[in-house]
C-alpha cells in the first residue's frame, strides 16, 4: 500500500509538527510546504550547488578559458535577446529532430523484430553492437565522402549515436517478457496481435523508454558532434566561433543551452511514459 | 479403498455422460525423451471441484495446461462438454500460480482483461469486472495497482479475472501456494462458498493433501514418472452443516491414507 503508506507518513509528520508547542505556526507551515514540494526543493538545491561550484571555479579561475556561471548566463541572455540563439537552433534542430525521430521509430521497430525473432537476432544485433562500439569521430570522414557535407551526413551521425542503444534495449526487453503473462493472455484467447500490443510492448516499455532516454541523449551529442566535425552550423558554429575568438562565456552558454534542451526533452519523455503506462511507475521515476 | 467403493455407490445413479464437464482420454505428453504423462484418463463431473494431487514432478500442471489448451498433448484427447480441445477457449478460464497480473494495469483493467481480449465493450466489461471485484472482497481497490496489493489480494484479482469471463470450467494451478497460511485458509473457505454459488466445474492443482481433502468433491491422486492416475477419491464429508471440516473423522482418515500412498514417492 504505497499510497496509503505515503499519506500515513505525511499525517504522522503533520501530527509531529503540530504536537511540538515551541514551533511557531509559521515554521510549521514552512516545514509542511517543504514536505509537499520536497522533490522540487531538492532539484533547486542540486542546481544551486552545481552552479555555485561553477561560479567559484570560474572566479578562482581554474583556467583562463573557463568563464564564471554569471558571465555565461549573461552571454546566454545576450544571445537570446539578439535572436542569434534561435537562428542557431533552427539549424541544429533539423538533423537532431530528424535523426532522433528516425532512431526512435526504426530503432523500436528493429528492436521488436530482433527481440521476437531468433534468426533476425543473429543477423542484426551484431551490426548494432559494432555501431555502438565504433569510434564515431573517426568514421565521420567516410560519411562525408559518401553523403557530402549536408544534412544527410549529420542525420546519419545522430542516428549512429542514438539508434544502437534503442534497438538493443528494445530487443532485450521484448525477448525477456515474463512468460506467465504471455501465457495468461493466450489462455484468455488473445490473438498474436493482442499479445504483442497488450502484453509484450507494455511489459517492455520501461526498458524501451530507458533506451529512448539514453538514445536521445546520445542523439544530442551526435548533433553537436556533427556540427563540430562536418560543417560548423547552428550551435556547433557558436561553439567553434566563440572559441576561436576567445569569447568563452558565449561558448559555454551554447553548451549550457544544449544541455538544458536535452534535460527538458528527457523530462517530457518521462512524462509521456508516466501517462502511457501509469502502473509501471513504482517510485523509481522522479517527479 | 473404502472411499472408492463409497463413491461408486453414491455417484453411480447420478453419473450419465452429460454430467461430465471435462473428460481426459488417454492423454500422453512427451518432452523429447522425457515422458511427462502416459495414457492418462480422467473425468471431471460438472459443478464439482476436482483436485489433482501428487508429488512434485507428477505432471499435475502439465495436465491442467493441456486441458486449458495452452500446450498440446502428444496423443490422446481432451473434451470439454463433448467438444475436443484444440486451444484456449471461452469455456475455460485459468488462475495462475504466480497470479500473472499486468503490473501496469489497475485492478479494474486486470479483472476486465479477459473480457477486453474477447472484445467486450469498455463500459460493459468494467461493470462486470466491478461486480466480481466486489464478489472476491476487493471493493475499493478498483483503481489500485498490483504492486500495491498483498499476495493474497493479488490472487483475488486473478480469481476475479477468471470468474468475470463466465467460463464453465475454472482451472486453478496451485492458486494458493504463493500466499501465506492464514490467507490460504480463508481462500479455502471462500473456494467452498464459490463452488456452491457459481455452479462451475473447478479443476484444482495442489500439492497440499489437507487443502485437497478440505475443498474437493473428488481427488485424483497422480503418481510420477510417468504420470498416471493412482486412484480417485470422493470424500463424503458434509460441508454444509457448519461443523469444522478439519475435525471431521473422515477428513482425518483420508488425509492419512493419501499420505500413506504418497510417502514412498517423496524424496
Amino acid at each position: 500500500m504505497i499510497r496509503a503508506g505515503r499519506s500515513l507518513a505525511r499525517d504522522a509528520g503533520k501530527g509531529a509538527s503540530g504536537g511540538r508547542p515551541r514551533v511557531t505556526a509559521g515554521t510549521g507551515r514552512a516545514i509542511d510546504a517543504f514536505r509537499t514540494h520536497r522533490s522540487l526543493a531538492l532539484k533547486v538545491l542540486s542546481a544551486a550547488i552545481v552552479f555555485g561550484a561553477w561560479e567559484i571555479a570560474g572566479r578562482v579561475p581554474v583556467s583562463y578559458a573557463f568563464p564564471t556561471f554569471i558571465n555565461s548566463m549573461l552571454a546566454l541572455m545576450r544571445m537570446v535577446f539578439d535572436g542569434s540563439l534561435f537562428v542557431a537552433y533552427a539549424e541544429t534542430l533539423q538533423p537532431l529532430v530528424i535523426g532522433v525521430a528516425i532512431s526512435a521509430l526504426v530503432g523500436i521497430g528493429m528492436g521488436l523484430w530482433i527481440g521476437l525473432n531468433a534468426a533476425s537476432r543473429w543477423l542484426f544485433s551484431p551490426i548494432f553492437i559494432v555501431m555502438q562500439a565504433a569510434p564515431l569521430a573517426a568514421l565521420i570522414p567516410i560519411l562525408v565522402m559518401v553523403y557530402g557535407i549536408g544534412l544527410t551526413s549529420k542525420v546519419f551521425v545522430v542516428c549512429i549515436m542514438a539508434m544502437p542503444v534503442i534497438v538493443l534495449n528494445t530487443a532485450s526487453a521484448v525477448a525477456n517478457t515474463p512468460g506467465s503473462i504471455k501465457e495468461m493472455a493466450t489462455s484468455f484467447m488473445a490473438s498474436d496481435r493482442d499479445v504483442l500490443l497488450k502484453v509484450v510492448i507494455p511489459a517492455a516499455s520501461p526498458i524501451i523508454f530507458s533506451g529512448l532516454r539514453l538514445g536521445v541523449s546520445a542523439g544530442f551529442i551526435g548533433a553537436i558532434l556533427s556540427e563540430l566535425k562536418i560543417t560548423p552550423t547552428g550551435v556547433g558554429d557558436i561553439i567553434t566561433y566563440s572559441r576561436s575568438v576567445a569569447d568563452y562565456p558565449s561558448m559555454y552558454a551554447a553548451i549550457f543551452s544544449i544541455i538544458l534542451l536535452a534535460v527538458v526533452f528527457l523530462n517530457l519523455l518521462e512524462t509521456l511514459e508516466n501517462r502511457l503506462f501509469e502502473g509501471n511507475n513504482r517510485g523509481y521515476v522522479s517527479d | 479403498m473404502s472411499q472408492i467403493d463409497r463413491s461408486l455407490g453414491r455417484a453411480a445413479p447420478a453419473a450419465p455422460p452429460a454430467d461430465i464437464a471435462v473428460s481426459v482420454r488417454g492423454v500422453s505428453k512427451n518432452y523429447g525423451d522425457v515422458q511427462a504423462l502416459e495414457n492418462l484418463s480422467l473425468d471431471f463431473p460438472r459443478g464439482q471441484l476436482t483436485s489433482l494431487l501428487g508429488p512434485s514432478g507428477c505432471g499435475k500442471t502439465t495436465l491442467l495446461k493441456i486441458i486449458a489448451g495452452l500446450i498440446p498433448a502428444s496423443s490422446g484427447s481432451v473434451e470439454v462438454d463433448g467438444r475436443p480441445v484444440e486451444g484456449p477457449g471461452p469455456d475455460r478460464a485459468f488462475v495462475f500460480q504466480d497470479f500473472a497480473l499486468l503490473p501496469w494495469a489497475s485492478v479494474l483493467r486486470n479483472v476486465a482483461f479477459g473480457l477486453e481480449l474477447r472484445g467486450v465493450a469498455r463500459s460493459e466489461r468494467e461493470d462486470r469486472a466491478a461486480r466480481y471485484i466486489r464478489e472476491v472482497g476487493l471493493a475499493g481497490f478498483e483503481q489500485s495497482f498490483p504492486h500495491e496489493l498483498s499476495g493474497g489480494m493479488r490472487q483475488r484479482v486473478g480469481l476475479a479475472r477468471a470468474l468475470s469471463v463466465d467460463a464453465d470450467v475454472l482451472l486453478l494451478d496451485e492458486p494458493f501456494s504463493a500466499v501465506d497460511e492464514q490467507t490460504r485458509r480463508k481462500f479455502q473457505e471462500d473456494m467452498l462458498a464459490l463452488v456452491e454459488t457459481e455452479r462451475k466445474t473447478f479443476i484444482f492443482v495442489t500439492h497440499s493433501i489437507e487443502e485437497a481433502v478440505y475443498v474437493s468433491d473428488q481427488i485424483a491422486i497422480l503418481l510420477p514418472r510417468p504420470s498416471r492416475v493412482h486412484e480417485v477419491i470422493r470424500p463424503s464429508i458434509s460441508r454444509g452443516g457448519g461443523g469444522n471440516i478439519r475435525r471431521d473423522a473422515e477428513y482425518l482418515d483420508i488425509v492419512d491414507e493419501i499420505w500413506a500412498s504418497l510417502r514412498s514417492y517423496v524424496e
